[in-house]
This record gives structure tokens, sequence and C-alpha cells, in this order.
């Protein structure tokens, strides 16, 4: 018996680390195990994500089975309606099953949670800003085309000024011109899109949350839900290291500052809606990615689902970014980011034999990065409209005269 | 004939008549108040008795038990004869059921010193405090009076014990713990050091203090030198009487040492072996001897008992040797020697132990004083080796995994002896199933996974709804409360070994909330594993010293096995402790950073630079060129400078205005109400 159980601390671990795999990716990893060996523990932050949100929802959902509400614990943070969509593909695991049957389940679990992670709180925030200008410019997009033919009044100017200079006929500009005076009045009275949203929208978390309210009907309402949930991100209590800085910060400050910092932080990310919503108005999608960006990079809990995503957004304003400064420098940026951030975490955690401050000054360094990232891309943006404009209005004063 | 000398003497007419009633009042009331006096003393009773036990390892066990009992009736106002009137008061004051505070260094080695035995399941202690009460209040009020309870224990025994005050700190098991009590409250300290300073105020609760009778073989040193001590006071108290045998407080205060003798090789053909015992006496191990009783105890015994293995072994010796001897006088024969000749002998009368019955010896101090003190000493003639009696399961607890992110707690429980009777009684009693409750408390910085629950039954894993009976778990709460863990497992009879393991992660705490040594690591507090189908007791034969000696019948209880696992040690992972201020103005720093230059992308305006540029440049430029680009600036913008400021003055002015007058509003409603 002692023997056994002096082999399953391996076991644990590695069955631990590697929850989410079949058989062949366990054996890859393994073997990505063994040649990373210099480094101990395979740490690498996706699959930490992934096996640690996997073991909050199973906590959760064992609680709730144990009819207990799923919350009792500090475990568990997210949506009980989440708990049971996602909960039964966890079950196999409690009943004390061997892993690797599951593999497949539980990583649609664990798609489903991470998923379901980017729709928390501060995406819903920001998603309402950015739903009226997007309807305000699809709205003017089609009643334009509709109406004239035409490209709206700044996003297709360029499109215009080429169709223009082919044809190059005095018409068409006095025609434009109007059209940008009307789309500018009709700009002020289309208030329906915009209650049209809000509408859709309150009736949508409306049923969401009566869904929850009877999910959660039985152990203490949705009172305590919206505690461990939106009170959990709003009052950063956990501690435990992210790619983040607000975890070290919280865990360093002084507690009777700590309702100021909190205070300070959220209101931060506040803060910059209106403004961007005021500069970007007419380039809705930009205007999203900036405010994912923004949220990804400073919201309480950050992973590095949240920077993937706008990432992945990065890609559709390719040709608008193109002469955005720096861009070499932050991609090296992030590929010494990403390869330092597991190191410096393996040696403080794992190893002993690292300091806290390592770790930090990675993620010290990633939240730079980001904001570099965030700033010269808005600001290549502005600098490119900016170009956009000139060569149209040029081009308009060069047709008159 | 009292009043006579009052008359003689000149005194004012008055005051003599005073004075005479009082003392009238005096001869009549003298009798009752004696008679009251004389009840009272007889009810508020005190014990002294003293255990002693050679162990396996060539150790000593002694075993100090005093008991005090206070009526319930408080007929004596608040006042009390021999009962500390502290310990009364902190009874009425908290409405305390029933109380256990004991104060433990080092660790009760269940395998060598014996898991069976009632001093090994009920004075055997986790290292540090332990505190449980029941209290009988109502729910509602426990929490406040386990707090105020803390606090007083604090005090009365210079200890940290209002750490426990914390409800992080302290939990209320269901059922595992001690079965059908509602309003209980249990915490543990793992690394309260134990010193001298808690035991004189617990020596100031006894009538003589450490100063006579036998607490008064209380050396420091030597109590402190020993592998292990534990200093326990327990209270009992029964409000209404006729529930209990004994109405009122019952006060049991115990301390238990395991003493090394300093070996004194008295023969020397064995001095050559390992396993002589080394002979002793209470002088050589406490350095002190027993001048005499305590005058206030009414009974002041000292005991010696040699437990069934030892006693076996010294039978089996015997039948080799000498010869038969009747049994009742084999004690003083060839095994041992003992210095002082006892006042009884009793053996035990159990026979369901195939390992033979334990004799104890009874030796009573009244009879000796100052000048003939008492001093037992005991010779071993050859060697003996033997070995006591274990628990059913021998239970430890360990830690897995490495890393400072996250583990498992593992508790082992293995068959400690194969050939042993015990497992038989328990096919024979309760079918086929053998019961082991698990009480564990886990600090809330630890955070469990119950879901991770893995049991292994023989080297087998098995599904947890197979093995555990029943299960109550309430997991921790961040900075509120610890998770407990409280379970009823049964494993068939012939189990040899059960493993049970619990992953947990590791948490991050706040600077303030590490310890000064914070690189040390965190206890856990040690789990209670009771095995509630065996029982400790021993019976002694009936007669009446035994009924009445307190330790005895508290011998005779049948109390479930219980044992305690090891305290574990987890080592948390710290941040940097001394750069709190760097921390924040670089954290600080980086959203200055974002704020700052995303703000300053937003506000500028290129063309207004280069407009303004080309101004600055146009002022030397010749006038023409200017005239040209300022008629052309006009013709691209022609409507947008002129028109604002005479349009929207009057708009502006008012809208200022409507601004003011709420701000003034707001500011009017905030000292209002929060003013």
């Amino acid at each position: 018996m002692v023997k056994e159980l002096g082999a399953s601390p391996i076991f644990h671990a590695s069955c631990h680390g590697l929850n989410g795999f079949d058989g062949l990716e366990r054996k890859w990893a393994q073997i990505g195990m063994t040649t990373f060996g210099h480094l101990g523990y395979p740490n690498f932050d996706l699959i930490e994500l992934y096996c640690d949100r996997m073991n909050l929802v199973a906590e959760g959902y064992w609680l709730k089975q144990a009819s207990m509400s799923p919350y009792a614990g500090s475990m568990y943070h997210g949506s009980p309606l989440l708990l049971s969509v996602v909960g039964p593909l966890t079950v196999k695991r409690i009943e004390g099953q061997p892993d690797h049957v599951l593999c497949r389940t539980s990583s649609l679990a664990a798609f489903g949670w991470v998923m379901a992670t980017h729709l928390s709180l501060y995406p819903a925030i920001l998603i309402i800003p950015v739903m009226p200008c997007f309807y305000l410019a699809v709205y003017l997009h089609i009643e334009i085309f509709a109406a004239k033919y035409a490209p709206p009044r700044k996003l297709f100017l360029l499109k215009g000024y080429c169709k223009i200079g082919d044809n190059n006929c005095g018409n068409i500009h006095c025609e434009q011109e109007e059209m940008i005076n009307r789309s500018k009045a009709q700009i002020i009275f289309s208030r329906r899109p915009v209650v049209l949203f809000f509408f859709w929208t309150t009736l949508w978390s409306v049923y969401v949350l009566v869904l929850c309210g009877i999910s959660v009907k039985q152990y203490s309402g949705l009172w305590e839900m919206f505690q461990r949930t939106y009170g959990f991100i709003l009052t950063v209590e956990d501690m435990s290291p992210n790619i983040g800085v607000l975890w070290y910060f919280f865990a360093e400050v002084f507690d009777f500052f700590r309702n100021f910092f909190l205070i300070v932080f959220h209101v931060n990310i506040l803060f910059m809606i209106l403004p961007l919503a005021i500069r970007l108005n007419h380039r809705p999608c930009f205007l999203a990615f900036v405010y994912i960006a923004i949220s990804s990079m400073l919201k309480s809990y950050p992973s590095v689902g949240d920077s993937a995503l706008y990432l992945g957004l990065l890609v559709l304003f390719l040709d608008e970014l193109a002469d955005m400064p720096f861009s070499f420098f932050i991609f090296c940026g992030y590929v010494g980011i990403s390869l330092l951030s597991p190191v410096m975490h393996n040696l403080w955690i794992w190893r002993g034999t690292g300091n806290a401050n390592f770790y930090f000054a990675t993620a010290i360094a990633y939240a730079c990065l980001q904001i570099i990232l965030l700033v010269e891309s808005v600001s290549a943006m502005l600098n490119h409209d900016r170009k956009i404009r000139k060569l149209s209005v040029a081009n308009l004063q060069d047709g008159k005269s | 004939m009292s009043i006579r000398p009052i008359d003689v003497m000149a005194i004012p007419l008055k005051s003599t008549h005073f004075f005479i009633f009082l003392l009238l009042l005096s001869n009549i009331f003298t009798p009752i108040i004696s008679f009251g006096l004389t009840i009272e003393q007889e009810r508020e009773e005190f014990y002294e008795e003293l255990l002693l036990r050679p162990l396996p390892d060539r150790k000593v066990l002694a075993h100090f038990h005093f008991q005090s009992t206070a009526p319930s009736s408080n007929s004596n106002g608040r006042h009390h004869h021999l009962f500390p009137k502290a310990i009364s008061q902190l009874v009425q004051k908290f409405q305390i059921k029933e109380m256990e505070l004991s104060f433990t260094q080092g660790r009760w080695n269940y395998e060598l010193w014996g898991g069976f035995d009632p001093i090994s399941s009920s004075n055997a202690k986790p290292p540090g405090v332990e505190l449980w009460a029941v209290f009988d209040v109502p729910q509602d009020q426990v929490d406040a009076s386990w707090k105020n309870l803390t606090h007083t224990l604090s005090g009365l025994f210079c200890a940290s014990i209002n750490f426990l005050e914390s409800s992080t700190m302290y939990s209320a098991p269901q059922w595992s713990f001690r079965p059908a009590t509602g309003n209980i409250r249990y915490g543990m300290l793992p690394r309260e050091a134990v010193c001298t300073e808690n035991l004189t105020p617990w020596l100031k609760l006894l009538p003589c203090r450490d100063k006579d009778g036998l607490s008064a073989l209380m050396d420091r040193p030597s109590i402190y030198k020993s592998f292990y001590h534990s200093q326990r006071l327990h209270l009992t108290s029964n409000k209404s009487g006729p529930e209990g045998m004994n109405p009122g407080i019952i006060l049991e205060q115990t301390l238990t040492v395991v003493l090394q003798p300093n070996s004194q090789r008295t023969s020397m053909t064995y001095s050559g072996e390992k396993n002589v015992q080394p002979s002793w006496s209470l002088s050589s191990i406490f350095g002190r001897k027993v001048s005499g009783r305590c005058v206030l105890a009414k009974s002041s015994n000292v005991y010696l008992q040699l437990e069934r293995g030892l006693v076996a072994e010294l039978k089996k010796n015997k039948n080799n040797g000498v010869g038969n001897i009747a049994s009742e006088g084999f004690w003083s024969g060839t095994g041992f020697e003992l210095s002082v000749r006892p006042d009884k002998v009793f053996e035990e009368e159990n026979s369901s132990h195939r390992r033979g019955s334990s004799v104890l010896f009874e030796f009573s101090v009244d009879k000796y004083s100052d000048s003939q003190p008492f001093d037992l000493g005991l010779k071993w003639k050859f060697p003996v080796t033997w070995s006591s009696e274990p628990a059913p399961l021998h239970a430890s607890r360990f830690l897995m995994g490495s890393g400072n992110e996250r583990g498992a707690i593992a508790i082992l429980l293995k068959s400690a002896d194969l050939n042993d009777a015990s497992l038989g009684t328990c096919s024979s009693s309760n079918g086929y199933k053998f019961r082991v409750d698990v009480f564990q408390v886990v600090p809330w910085y630890v955070k469990v996974y119950y879901h991770t629950l893995q049991l292994f039954v023989n080297g087998q894993p098995k599904a947890v709804g197979d093995v555990i009976e029943k299960i109550h778990v309430s997991p921790s709460k961040d900075k509120i409360s610890p998770g407990v863990m409280e379970m009823v497992l049964q494993f068939p009879c012939d189990v040899k070994s059960a493993a049970l393991t619990l992953e947990f992660d590791k948490g991050f705490l706040h600077i303030d909330e590490y310890p000064p040594d914070a690189n040390q690591g965190f206890d856990i507090p040690s789990a209670a594993i009771s095995f509630p189908n065996f029982y400790t007791s021993l019976l002694f034969p009936g007669n009446c010293s035994v009924d009445k000696s307190p330790m005895l019948s508290k011998f005779q209880e049948k109390n479930p096995v219980l044992s305690y696992t090891e305290v574990l040690l987890v080592p948390l992972t710290t941040p940097d402790f001394s750069m709190p201020y760097n921390v924040i103005t670089i954290t600080c720093t980086v959203f200055a950073l974002y704020f700052g230059s995303l703000l300053n992308v937003l506000r500028r305006r290129v063309d207004e630079e280069e407009r303004l540029l080309k101004s600055k440049a146009g002022k030397t430029a010749p006038l023409s060129g200017l005239l040209s680009k300022l008629s052309a600036k006009l013709r691209g913008r022609p409507q947008e400078t002129p028109q604002s400021p005479s349009n929207s003055s009057s708009l502006i002015s008012s809208k200022l205005l409507l601004k003011v007058f709420l701000v003034a509003v707001l500011a009017v409603a905030w000292q209002y109400y929060f003013g």
C-alpha cells in the first residue's frame, strides 16, 4: 500500500495537469513534459487555465449534486445555467473512473467554459455603446445604398473617390455632398434602432435572469448569485497569479486603500467608453476591438484566452493598421513574454527558486505591451481615416474647381 | 452567658440593646450556618490521583488526574470552598454544558504507546491548543458565546486562544466529533507554543496548587523535558441535575506526561542488552518525592498500571522460570520489584481481549509525610519486551505533490495488528462492516476540491459510494470559514489498509495575512479519526474504592476509540514582503500610461496641428500665399467657426445655471442624508 501511495503523487500530478486531453495528446504532452524536464512541471498557461477552470466547474457541480449551493465554497464563480449545461460533462470524473475515457466530453466542457468566461461583466457593459454604433452604421449603410447606390459618409468615401475619379462628373459630387448633409440629419433622428437594441437587451437579460433565478431558487436566491459572480469580479478577492497585474497589486496594497483602488481601476475601464465611442463612432468594428482589448487588459482576472480574442480580431484591420509603428517591437515583445512568463511562473511557484517579482515583472511588461499595441493601433486608425478624409476633400475640391 | 459582659460595660443604652440583639441572632444562627457549611463541604469535593505506566519503548507515562466537583445549588451564594471561582463564573456566564481545553506539546506515538486504552483516546491530544465547547444557549447566540469564551480563556490561561475567535478558525461539527450535540464549536491552534506560563494558571485552579500533594511532583524542567505532555481541562455542568449522576459542575484536570527515566543499571548482567527496561522511581523521573497528600483532597492515590501485553509477557516468563505462584500474588514474583508495597491490587475483569488483562496497583499517599516521603520505585529484574495495544486502524496523514500551487491530502488507515482479535469482534458484533468516522477541518487557504475524493481499500480504487455511508461537507469560504469534512466510512472487516485522497489548490494571501515566519508554512490541524464500534474501557472489579476513584470510573466509561492524525505543514507561496510601495507605484504608473497615452491619442487632431504649423509658417510667408491658403480653408469649412458662439451663448448660460443648481441640490441632499 505504501508503495502504491508513493507512486500516486506522480500519477496525480500528471492527471491533474493533463485533464482534458485524450490518449494521443496526453502521450505527446507527456513527451513534452519529459523533454521540458528541466522546467519541472509542465506549466503551459493554456493547460493550466483549462484544467483549473474545469476543476472549479466540477466542484460547483459536485456541490450542486450534493444539494448544496454551488456557491457554497469559494470555488465556483460562474453562472448557474452554465453549470447545468457544462456540469454533467464533468460528472464521470466524480465517480472515480479513469480520466482518459472522458477526455472528449471534458474538453467540450472546457470549451464551453472558456466561451462563457468571455461573456463576463465587462464585455456586457462595453457591448452597450458598441451596439448602437454598429446599428447606426449598418442602418446608414443600408439606407444610403438603397437610396442612392452611393457609399456612406465617411467609411466609403474612398470607394466613392475611386468611382468619382473614373467618371469625373460634377453632378455626382454635388449629389454626394447633398447626401452627406442628409445622412447627418439622419444620424440625429434615427433613434429607433437604439430603442430596439435596448429593448432586446433587456428582454434577453430578463430571460437569463429568470432562468438563473429558477435554478438557484432552492439555495439562496439571486442575490447570492450576484455576490458570487459579479461581486467576485468587482472586489478582486482571488489573489492567485494570472497574467494581469491586479492580483499582485491587491496582494500587496494596504487594506485601508483597497476600496479606493478598486474604484479607480474599475472607473478606469468605464471612463474610456465615451471618448472612444465619440472618436471612433464611424468604425464600430474597430471600436469593438478596442473595447475588447481594454477589458481583457484591465479586467480583474485576465487570462490568455482574453488576449487571444482581441489578437484574433486584430487581423480584421490589417489594411488600416499597416502604417502602425512599433509593430515589430510589439510582436517580439509578445513572443518574448509568452516564453518568459511560464519560466518565471515555474521558477516561483514550482521550484521555489524565483521570486514573485520575477513573474510580476513579466506581467508588467505584458501590460505595457498591450497598452502600446492599443494606443498605437487607435492612433494609426485615426491617422488613416484622417488621410482618407483629406484625400477625399482635396478630390472634391479638385472636382469642383 | 454572653450577655453578662455587655451588661457590665458602660455603653449607651440604645447601642447596648442593638448589640445584644446581634449577639442573640448570632447565637441562634451559628449552628445552622455551621450545619450548612458541613453539607457544602461534603458536596464540594476534590480528588487527586496519579497513574504511572511503563511504556514499551523504555519510557514512563505519568498521568495526573485532579477532579473538583461543585454542587449546582448556590446556597453559598457565589462562593466556593474548593472549587475555583473563575471556572464556575465561566460556566454561569457562558452557559457551558461541556468544554474541553488542552495544551499539548509533542505528538502521542500511537504505535508505541498504544491507541486502544482510555488514556490514549481521551488524553492524547493534537499538538497545540484544542478547544471545544457545548453551549446551552439558543442557536443564534452560540457564536457570540464562543467568541467571549475564547477571550476569557485566553486571559485565564495566558495563551493566544483568542485567535480562535475569528470565524476562519473554528467550526461546528455536526455528528462526527461528538455524537448528538447541537451547539458545539470546535477550534484548534496547531502552532501554539505550550510552556510553563500555561501550566501555572492551570495549577492555580487546584486547591493545593503545586505546594502539596501529588501536584508537588510537577517539577517544571522534568515536565517540559518530556517527549509528550498534554495538559487538559474538562468541564461538565449539569444545570438540572436529574439527567446526570452528579449535578453541578465537574472540573477534571489532567496532565499526561511521557518521560524518559534516567536508566539506572541495577543488574549488571543484562547491561549489555539493549532492551533492558530502565528502572525508575518517582524521585528519579520527577526529581521530587510526594510528602503526603493534599489535605483538602478527599482521596489521594497513586496507581501503577501494567499493560495487558506486559502482564502476559511477565506471566509467560514466570511460567518458564520459578514456577507457578498464585495469580493474586504474581506481581511480587520474578519480573520486577516495587520499592513500596501496594495497598491493593486489581486485575482487569474484561476477558474479551485475547492478550490477557492489565493489572493495577494502588498506593495510598495518606500515610506518608515529610519525614517519610512516598517514593515509588520500579526495578526490572530481567529484560522484558512487549507492545502496547494499538488502535484498530493506525491513522496517518500526509501531503502529496510538489510545488506551491496544488497538492493532495492523503489519510492512510493501516491495520496495525494482523492477528488481533479486535477485527473478530468487528465481524461478530456488527455484521461485516467496520465503521470509521473522520472529522477534518481545513483552513480556507487550502482550497480542497471535494469532488476529487478518491478511496483505495486494500490498494484497490473503490467508488466513493461503496465505502462512504454518510458525508457532510461544508466547503471553505475565503476569509470567512474553514472547510469541514465529516465522513462515516464502512470498511469490510478484512480491511488491511485504506487510503483516501483529496486534491487541493493552495491559496494566495494578502501580505498582512501571513504570519511573521511566512516561509515556514501553514499548519492544517489534525484530523480526528474515531472507531465507534470499538470502546475503550478498563473494568476493574467493583469495590468501593474503585467506585470512588474518579479516574478509574473515567476509565470504565465506554468511549469510542479516538485518535488524531499528524498536523500537516503546507508551504504556501509568498509574495515579496519588502516592496508594497514599489508594486503600488509601478502598477499605478502602468495605469497612468494607459490612460494618459490613450486619451492623448484621442484628443490629438493632426490636421489642426498642421494648420497651426502652417499659420506659424504663414506669418513669415508672403501675404498672397497666406491669403490664398486662408481662402482655401474658408471654402473647405465655411460655416463652422463663425456660427457657434452667437447661437449657443444663451443656451450655454442656461445649461450652466442648471448644472450649478443640480450640483447644489445634490450637495444639499448629501449633506442632509449622510452628513
